[in-house]
C-alpha cells in the first residue's frame, strides 16, 4: 500500500509466555470461545454436532480465498477480483458442463480459469508495476463482466450428480469435504508463511520492498506467485461453491471480496502489509461463521449481522489504538 | 499552453469521447443530438458528483469505499422524514441530507485522522455498517413512490433553463469543486498532503485535518446525491445503489486521478465520470446488450491505469531503476 507508516519493532524483552498471552490470536481465541458460549446459550439448536457441520459452510469457501489472500496482503498488495474469480471460473465450468465434460474436466476448468485470471493480475502488477488495488478493481468488473456477457439473465444448471460431492459430500461422519479441505489447506498455508524461506521472503517484502530487494529476494516473482494462489484458491472456491449451489449465475458470491478482506484484517493482518499470521485468519474465520450462525438461529436478519462484522473491523483496529493513546496520555 | 493541453489527460479523455460519440453517431445520428445529450448529462450527474467527492479523496491518498452506503442511508432517511411529514420543504430535507452525509464522512475523517486507521479498513468497515443501519431504520421494507410528497419527486426533474435541476445540481457541484481545489489553500494543502505527506507537515499543514476535511466533503457531496437519486427514481430500500462505489472510483481512474494521490484535475473526475456514462447509453443505442458494461467499464480501468502509471513515471527523479521498477 502506499501508506507510510512508521512501524514499531520492539526488541524482544518479554517473555514468550507474556508474548503469546498477549497476541492478537489469544484475544481472537477468547472472543471465538465467548461468540460460542453465548451461542450455546442463546440458542438450544447451537450444540448440534450437524447444525454446527452445516455452519462450517458459511465460512470454508471464504476461507480458503483468505489464507492466500493474507501472504499477499502481508506482502503490501491486495486482490479485490477474487469473488469475480469465483463468478468467471464458475461460469467457465458451466459452459464447458453444456459441452457434455464429466467431473474432472469441470474441476480442471474451474482450477485453469483461476490459475489464468491470477496470472493476469499477477502481470498486470508486477510487470507494468501498476497499482495492485486499482488494477484489481479493474479486473474485478473485467471478469465478472465476462460472466456476464455470456450469462446475461440466465444460470447454468444440471451438474453432474458426482460433482456435487466437492460441496455437499461428507468425508467421515458430520466432517463435510469443505471442511476437511480448510483444514488441509489452513495446515499448507501455515506452513507455507510460517516454516519455510518462500514465507520469509513474503514478510520481508511487506516490510521493506527495497531493501528484500537488495538482500537478493525476487519480490517481483515473490508476488507474481501470491497473486497466482490467490487465483487457484478462487479456483478452489469456485469448485467448492458451484458444487454447493449446483447452479452457476453471473453474481455468485458477489461482494465476497469485502467479507474477505474483512477476515484477513480481522486475523490479525496489517493491512499495510509486513505483519500477521494464518491461524489468526482461520480463528477469524470461524468466529465470523459461529457468529453468523448463531445471529441466523435467533432470527436475526444478514444485514444486521454485516454491521457487527463491520463494527468488529474497526473496533478490532481501532480499540488497541485508543488504549495506547490513553496510557501515551497518562504516562 | 496548447501543447500542454493536447498533452493532457483531459484531451486523450475528449478524444476517446469524441471517438465513441461518432461511432455511435453512425448507427444513430440522433446520439449527439442537444435533447439526447442533456439526457445522458442528466443520466451521469449523481456519477460525476460523487466522483468529484471521491477525488478530493484521493487526492490526499486515501480512498473512500462508503460513498454507495452513505448516499443509501442519507436517501432513505430523508424518504423516511418525508413519507412522516410530507409538509417538510424540500430545502430543509436538502440541508439534512447534506448534514448527515457529513457526520458520515466525519466519522470515517476521525478514525483516519485520530486513530491513523487505514481509510480502506475505515471504509469498508463503514460501508458495511451504514447499509446495515438502513436496515434497522426501515426494517427492509421499500419506501415507494405513493409514500413520498409530489414536492419530493419533483424538485430533480423541475425544468429551468432547459436542463432539470438535477443537471444543474451537477454543473454547481462542479464549479463548487473547481473554485474549493483551485483557489482555496484547503485545496492547495490535499494535493500537498498527496503529494508529499512528510514535505506538507514541514509547510505547516495539518495532515490529519486535510484528510478529515476530504472526508467531510466527500460526505456531503454523497449526502446531497442520496436525496437526489432516491427523489429521481422515486424508491427507497436497502440495496441502493448497492456496488455504486466501485463505479466511482472507476470514474476517478479513467479520469487520471492517481491512487497514490496528489496527481488529478476536476476536469479529469468530470470526463472520466462522462465517459462511463455515455458508454453506458451508447449500449443499448447500438443494440449490444447492457450486460457488456461491466467488462467494458472493467477494460477502461485497467487501460486508464496502465496510462496514469507511465504518464506519473515520468515526474521525478529514479535513482535506482531496477528496484524502482518491481516495488
Amino acid at each position: 500500500m502506499s501508506e507510510m507508516v512508521a512501524r514499531n519493532i520492539p526488541d524482544r524483552l518479554t517473555s514468550r509466555a507474556q508474548r503469546v498471552l498477549k497476541s492478537w490470536e489469544t484475544l481472537l481465541l477468547a472472543i471465538a470461545i465467548l461468540v460460542f458460549i453465548t451461542n450455546s446459550f442463546a440458542s438450544p439448536y447451537f450444540l448440534n454436532a450437524w447444525n454446527l457441520s452445516d455452519a462450517t459452510f458459511n465460512f470454508t469457501e471464504k476461507a480458503m480465498i483468505a489464507f492466500a489472500m493474507a501472504m499477499l496482503i502481508i506482502s503490501g498488495e491486495i486482490d479485490l477480483s477474487v469473488a469475480a474469480i469465483i463468478a468467471l471460473a464458475s461460469t467457465a465450468m458451466g459452459f464447458v458442463m453444456e459441452l457434455g465434460f464429466g467431473t474432472p474436466v469441470l474441476v480442471l476448468t474451474g482450477l485453469t480459469v483461476g490459475i489464468i485470471c491470477g496470472a493476469f493480475n499477477g502481470v498486470l502488477v508486477t510487470r507494468l508495476g501498476l497499482p495492485s488495488i486499482v488494477v484489481t478493481i479493474g479486473t474485478m468488473s473485467l471478469f465478472r463482466g465476462i460472466s456476464y456477457i455470456v450469462l446475461g439473465d440466465k444460470a447454468y444448471t444440471g451438474y453432474p450428480t458426482d460433482f456435487a460431492f466437492f460441496g455437499q459430500g461428507y468425508v467421515w461422519w458430520v466432517f463435510s469435504f469443505e471442511l476437511v479441505l480448510f483444514a488441509v489447506l489452513a495446515i499448507i498455508y501455515a506452513v507455507l508463511l510460517h516454516k519455510t524461506n518462500f514465507g520469509r521472503t513474503v514478510y520481508a517484502i511487506g516490510n521493506n520492498p527495497v531493501g528484500a530487494q537488495f538482500s537478493g529476494v525476487r519480490t517481483a516473482r515473490v508476488k507474481f506467485v501470491l497473486f497466482l494462489l490467490t487465483g487457484l484458491m478462487s479456483g478452489v472456491a469456485a469448485v467448492c461453491l458451484t458444487s454447493r449451489l449446483g447452479s452457476t449465475r453471473p453474481s455468485i458470491a458477489f461482494g465476497w471480496e469485502l467479507e474477505i478482506v474483512t477476515m484477513v484484517v480481522l486475523g490479525g493482518v496489517n493491512i499495510l502489509g509486513g505483519a500477521g499470521t494464518i491461524p489468526g485468519v482461520v480463528l477469524a474465520a470461524i468466529i465470523m461463521g459461529m457468529v453468523t450462525f448463531g445471529f441466523g438461529l435467533l432470527n436475526v436478519p444478514g444485514i444486521v449481522m454485516s454491521i457487527f462484522i463491520g463494527l468488529l473491523l474497526i473496533g478490532a483496529i481501532a480499540l488497541p489504538r485508543v488504549f495506547a493513546m490513553v496510557k501515551r496520555g497518562r504516562g | 499552453m496548447i501543447t500542454q493541453f493536447i498533452k493532457s489527460r483531459e484531451a486523450l479523455l475528449l478524444l476517446a469521447i469524441a471517438i465513441v460519440i461518432a461511432l455511435v453517431s453512425t448507427r444513430f445520428p440522433d446520439f449527439a443530438a442537444p435533447a439526447n445529450a442533456a439526457n445522458i448529462f442528466n443520466d451521469t450527474s449523481i456519477l460525476i458528483m460523487l466522483a468529484l467527492g471521491q477525488m478530493v479523496v484521493i487526492l490526499t491518498r486515501c480512498i473512500d469505499l462508503s460513498v454507495a452506503s452513505n448516499l443509501a442511508l442519507s436517501g432513505m432517511v430523508v424518504a423516511l422524514i418525508n413519507s412522516i411529514v410530507p409538509g417538510l420543504p424540500v430545502p430543509i430535507l436538502l440541508i439534512i441530507a447534506i448534514s448527515l452525509g457529513m457526520i458520515m464522512g466525519a466519522c470515517n475523517g476521525i478514525l483516519v485522522w485520530k486513530l491513523d486507521i487505514p481509510p480502506i479498513v475505515v471504509t469498508l468497515g463503514t460501508l458495511t455498517i451504514f447499509r446495515g443501519i438502513i436496515f434497522l431504520i426501515s426494517n427492509g421494507e421499500w419506501i415507494n413512490a405513493h409514500e413520498m410528497s409530489a414536492s419530493f419527486k419533483a424538485f430533480p426533474r423541475f425544468e429551468l433553463l432547459g436542463l432539470p435541476v438535477l443537471s444543474w445540481m451537477a454543473v454547481l457541484t462542479v464549479i463548487v469543486f473547481a473554485i474549493i481545489v483551485i483557489r482555496t489553500p484547503l485545496g492547495r494543502a490535499f494535493y500537498a498532503v498527496g503529494g508529499n505527506p512528510h514535505a506538507a507537515v514541514y509547510t505547516g499543514i495539518d495532515v490529519g485535518f486535510t484528510r478529515f476535511m476530504a472526508f467531510v466533503i466527500a460526505g456531503g457531496v454523497s449526502g446531497l446525491c442520496g436525496y437526489l437519486w432516491v427523489s429521481r427514481y422515486a424508491v427507497a430500500y436497502v440495496d441502493i445503489a448497492g456496488g455504486f462505489e466501485l463505479e466511482v472510483i472507476a470514474a476517478c481512474v479513467i479520469g487520471g486521478i492517481s491512487i497514490a494521490g496528489g496527481i488529478g484535475s476536476v476536469g479529469g473526475a468530470v470526463l472520466g465520470a462522462l465517459f462511463l456514462g455515455i458508454i453506458k447509453n451508447a449500449l443499448p443505442v447500438i443494440n449490444i446488450s447492457p450486460f457488456w458494461q461491466l467488462a467494458i467499464s472493467g477494460s477502461a480501468i485497467i487501460i486508464a491505469v496502465a496510462v496514469n502509471a507511465r504518464s506519473e513515471s515520468k515526474k521525478g527523479r529514479v535513482i535506482l531503476k531496477k528496484a524502482e521498477q518491481t516495488t
